[in-house]
């Protein structure tokens, strides 16, 4: 995480993004996400607006979309608001690219409940097929990142390229799913594994069993409560 | 008894503190309860000027009714019936837990830290910490971040209570420093490290309760212990801002701004804080006389018997320069009167409004008073630049909504402004809106400014004064909405001393004065003065001295004594901190000397007798405060404005000859206002 900065700003960098411009259509919408929100309070529409910037950046490089500095000028200069509180938002949230990345930018969860459930294998995986946290392979495919918690625990561990999650995976299962997206096809999102449909009980129930058929008050049945 | 409860709820809740019961103001947090009872808490994110943040988490206290568990004072209201307290094992346990997160990650490096002495981290811990250490991982640590000139950063120790962050985008106006990345990654930095740019940027290095933010030309100077601390008066503006110098030995190693909530509350501008390293370089530290057209060392015997054989019998006249006390320029009119001459002025670059009634050209609402002002015409003032600490006043008031007008170029205001235009004359034909705007306004003021004055807008805008009605009872307070704003610290008490002619300076040209005594006069022209032998009494070899034909080495404004009037008629006294170098003297001694030479009286042997003369004849200036000048002087109709404003202060950081000799000061106008990049060469 710490490795995380700005790209550099560069007469390159400027004389590359420093005409940026919304598309006619990402316009239209920019318009419609600046008018949610009161007069005045326009600032409000920073986080989607750098959320579209991004995608449009990505739609123009072929990758996930970053944010290039002249480009969350851009976005400041249109809210009307200092630089340095874009940069802010920008830094704060990993969802923003601040560097640049790579086709398909591969988000490995490594908190407790995917690491308990085998997410370092999913990331060995990754480093297996020339993966490395924080930089992009050479064929500007992958970018690797490992994140904390996305909220797939009850199917963890799980990774999330772009904007869908892949999950229930094991490394047979991941790879399965990268190579896929190489060949340029749309794997099945959600839950990878076979048995299951989204994110309900694999095999037999193991608990709350009563409550399979029915309601069933399970409160006479407690223990009681620990002094 | 349920409409009594209600009653006392809305108006003075009664909490009790560690067993006392008191009274707080409706609104009051928890802290300030506490506070009002007389407990300290610790803290470092709570400001009294600022926003509250809490983030710091180290003014915990224990408060019934509520969850069972220490919480932030600083974010807590007091209500009615709490119950705080802030000693029990409970509180402290939780300060020596908040404690030991904050220095987890913290240096130890506070032996060569420049905040050591005066660090609140540092007399917190020993306060409330627990003593020792019981972390073994390795510790954060952040990269430096550029700041500019003037502010010194090493980031590691920063604790990220966000006051710099606060202070920028709340006080300042100007929104440049920021807290990127999050959690323990975050950084506090400007954007792409690019120097804090504005007129108050220093500011942050007061607020820093660490060492993450210290002050780069006084890195590392001198530890607090060691320096003689006195309280001052500060003439790079005419706010009279409150200062305390720091000296060691005869060297002005710093100014910190002291708190007066009616002048500068806390705050002070850069320059007032920087240009005080200016007072060790370009000197006069000895009698000069110009011979053969070149200034050669003299004696002061030489010097006088030029200035008497001169003077005898031919007229004098002085000029008063912009950094002077009420006592030089007393002594300067004594030995005028014995002279038999009434040629006194002050006003150094031509200007001439009446100064009649004092009322007129004084800023009458107060500082304090402008923040609540709802309608505010400003004519011909650069105010970031002339008067940077208005500028965070009248922010206020635009920030509570009223409306600002300004006549003049523009320039970066730090709130919404309206700009009319560049040309005077407009005060003549007002927008519909504008003239609505003042009209309908409860508090309505008119400032200004030197340039308004130097294109005629005196008159005219005491007209407007008189039309709008600007001085009325609001609310059974006096309500003054005029106000003219002065650039130099000496020009209010000069006005009252009355170093003023009725036609300016060129009174003086015109009666060509066999001798001309320039007291630290920088701005004048003195090619209009060629038949004059020219005394320059004054500290620093500035553009008064390359005019002058004989120099008297006098003392800047650290190395005496003096009464000054600040632009709102205030009347200050500043202490002497360190002496004059060299053959330099007290300037009023020189002038009494002076008078010796040229065999008149003037009526007084010490300072204490030159300032009860002083006082029995000018009583205000005997009194620390507000002068009464009377009610508002009538117009003169006739008096038309014209012509297209401009702006006196052309650099921000060079005003004034000491802030001209100050390597801190030239460096900030080349960096920052002539985009030189010197950061390299500084190091």
């Amino acid at each position: 995480m710490a490795e995380r900065a700005p790209h550099p700003d560069t007469p390159e960098l400027r004389a590359r993004w420093g005409s940026f411009a919304w598309t006619n259509v990402n316009a239209e919408k920019v318009r419609e996400i600046i008018g949610r929100y009161p007069e005045g309070r326009q600032r409000s529409a920073v986080m989607p607006l750098l959320d579209l910037a991004q995608r449009q950046v990505g739609q123009e490089t072929s990758t996930q979309g970053w944010l290039p500095l002249p480009v969350m000028e851009y976005v400041a200069a249109q809210l009307d608001m200092p630089i340095i509180r874009v940069l802010e938002v920008a830094t704060f949230y990993m969802m923003y690219n601040i560097a640049p990345v790579g086709r398909f930018h591969v988000q490995v969860c490594g908190t407790t409940p995917c690491m308990l459930r085998g997410s370092d294998d999913i990331m060995d995986a990754c480093y297996a097929r020339g993966m490395k946290k924080g930089h992009t392979t050479a064929d500007g495919l992958w970018t690797l990142s490992e994140v904390e918690c996305m909220g797939n625990c009850a199917s963890a561990p799980m990774v999330q390229i772009n904007d869908a999650n892949y999950e229930d995976l094991t490394p047979a299962r991941l790879d399965a799913v990268l190579d896929a997206l190489a060949r340029g096809e749309q794997p099945k999102e959600g839950t990878q594994d076979p048995a299951r449909h989204t994110v309900e009980p694999v095999g037999a129930l193991s608990n709350l069993n009563a409550m399979a058929d029915g309601n069933h008050d399970y409160r006479g049945e407690w223990a009681t409560a620990p002094a | 008894m349920v409409s009594v409860d209600a009653q006392a709820e809305t108006e003075m809740p009664t909490v009790t503190v560690d067993g006392t019961e008191i009274e707080v103001p409706d609104g009051a947090t928890v802290l300030q309860a506490c506070e009002l009872a007389g407990k300290e808490i610790p803290r470092f994110c709570y400001h009294e000027r600022l926003s509250i943040a809490g983030n710091c988490r180290m003014c915990l206290v224990e408060v019934k009714p509520g969850p069972p568990k220490p919480q932030a004072s600083c974010a807590l209201p007091a209500t009615q019936g709490q119950e705080i307290r802030t000693d029990s094992e409970m509180v402290k346990k939780a300060r020596e837990g908040v404690m030991e997160f904050l220095l987890i990650n913290h240096p130890l490096d506070c032996p060569i830290c420049d905040q050591g002495g005066e660090c609140d981290l540092q007399d917190q811990s020993v306060a409330y910490g627990r003593g020792g250490s019981r972390y073994h991982e390795n510790k954060r640590a952040v990269t430096e971040k550029y700041m500019g000139p003037l502010i010194k950063t090493i980031m590691t120790r920063c604790i990220h209570c966000t006051r710099c962050v606060r202070f920028s985008e709340e006080v300042a106006g100007v929104d440049e420093i920021g807290a990127l990345y999050r959690g323990e990654d975050m950084q506090i930095t400007t954007y792409l490290e690019h120097a804090a740019k504005h007129e108050l940027s220093a500011n942050v290095i007061d607020l820093c309760p660490v060492g993450a933010l210290t002050s780069r030309p006084y890195a590392y100077e001198a530890r607090p212990w060691e320096l003689k601390k006195t309280l001052g008066i500060d003439v790079s503006d005419a706010m009279g801002s409150n200062i305390r110098i720091d000296a060691r030995g005869r060297e002005v190693l710093r100014v910190l701004p002291r708190n007066n909530d009616d002048v500068n509350e806390e705050w002070l501008s850069d320059k007032a804080r920087w240009q005080v390293d200016g007072l060790a370089r370009r000197r006069l530290d000895r009698v000069w006389i110009r011979r053969d057209g070149k200034l050669q060392p003299a004696s002061w015997d030489e010097a006088f018997g030029m200035i008497a054989a001169a003077a005898r019998g031919a007229s004098v006249a002085a000029v008063a320069g912009d950094l002077l006390d009420c006592e030089t320029m007393f002594a300067a009119r004594r030995l005028m009167t014995a002279l038999g001459s009434d040629l006194l002025e002050s006003r150094q670059t031509g200007m001439s409004y009446p100064v009649g009634n004092l009322a007129g050209v004084n800023f009458n609402t107060t500082f304090a008073g402008i923040e609540t002002a709802d309608a505010v015409l400003v004519v011909g003032s650069h105010l970031r630049w002339e008067a940077p600490l208005l500028n965070v006043r009248l922010r206020k008031a635009a920030k509570r909504g009223a409306k600002i007008f300004i006549v003049g170029p523009y320039w970066d205001t730090t709130y919404a402004a309206e700009f009319l235009g560049d040309d005077a004359s407009i005060l003549h034909d007002l927008p519909d809106h504008v003239a609505a705007a003042m009209q309908s306004a409860a508090r309505p003021a008119i400032v200004v400014g030197a340039g308004g004055l130097v294109a005629g807008a005196h008159g005219p805008a005491l007209a407007l004064a008189h039309a709008w009605n600007v001085v009325r009872d609001v609310d059974g307070v006096r309500w003054n909405g005029f106000n003219v704003l002065h650039m130099a610290a000496a020009r209010m008490g000069a006005l009252m001393l009355g170093f003023a002619r009725p036609r300016g300076i060129a009174d003086l040209a015109q009666a060509a004065p066999a001798v001309l005594l320039s007291l630290g006069a920088d701005e004048v022209d003195y090619t209009r003065f060629t038949g004059a032998l020219k005394v320059y009494v004054g500290h620093h070899g500035d553009k008064g001295a390359a005019a002058a034909d004989i120099i008297l080495p006098g003392s800047a404004y650290t190395e005496k004594a003096g009464t000054y009037v600040s632009t709102e008629g205030r009347v200050q006294f500043a202490d002497k901190a360190a002496f004059a170098p060299g053959d330099a003297r007290e300037d009023w001694t020189i002038l009494r000397a002076l008078a010796d030479a040229l065999g008149v009286s003037v009526g007084f042997d010490s300072f204490e007798q030159l300032r009860s003369a002083m006082i029995a004849e000018i009583p205000g200036l005997g009194v620390d405060g507000l002068v009464d000048f009377g009610p508002l002087p009538a117009a003169e109709s006739a008096e038309r404005a014209g012509g297209t404003i401009v702006y006196p202060v052309k650099d921000f950081y060079l005003t004034n000859p000491i802030a001209r000799a100050s390597a801190t000061m030239q460096r900030c106008s080349a960096e920052l206002l002539h985009g030189e990049n010197l950061a390299e060469a500084a190091e």
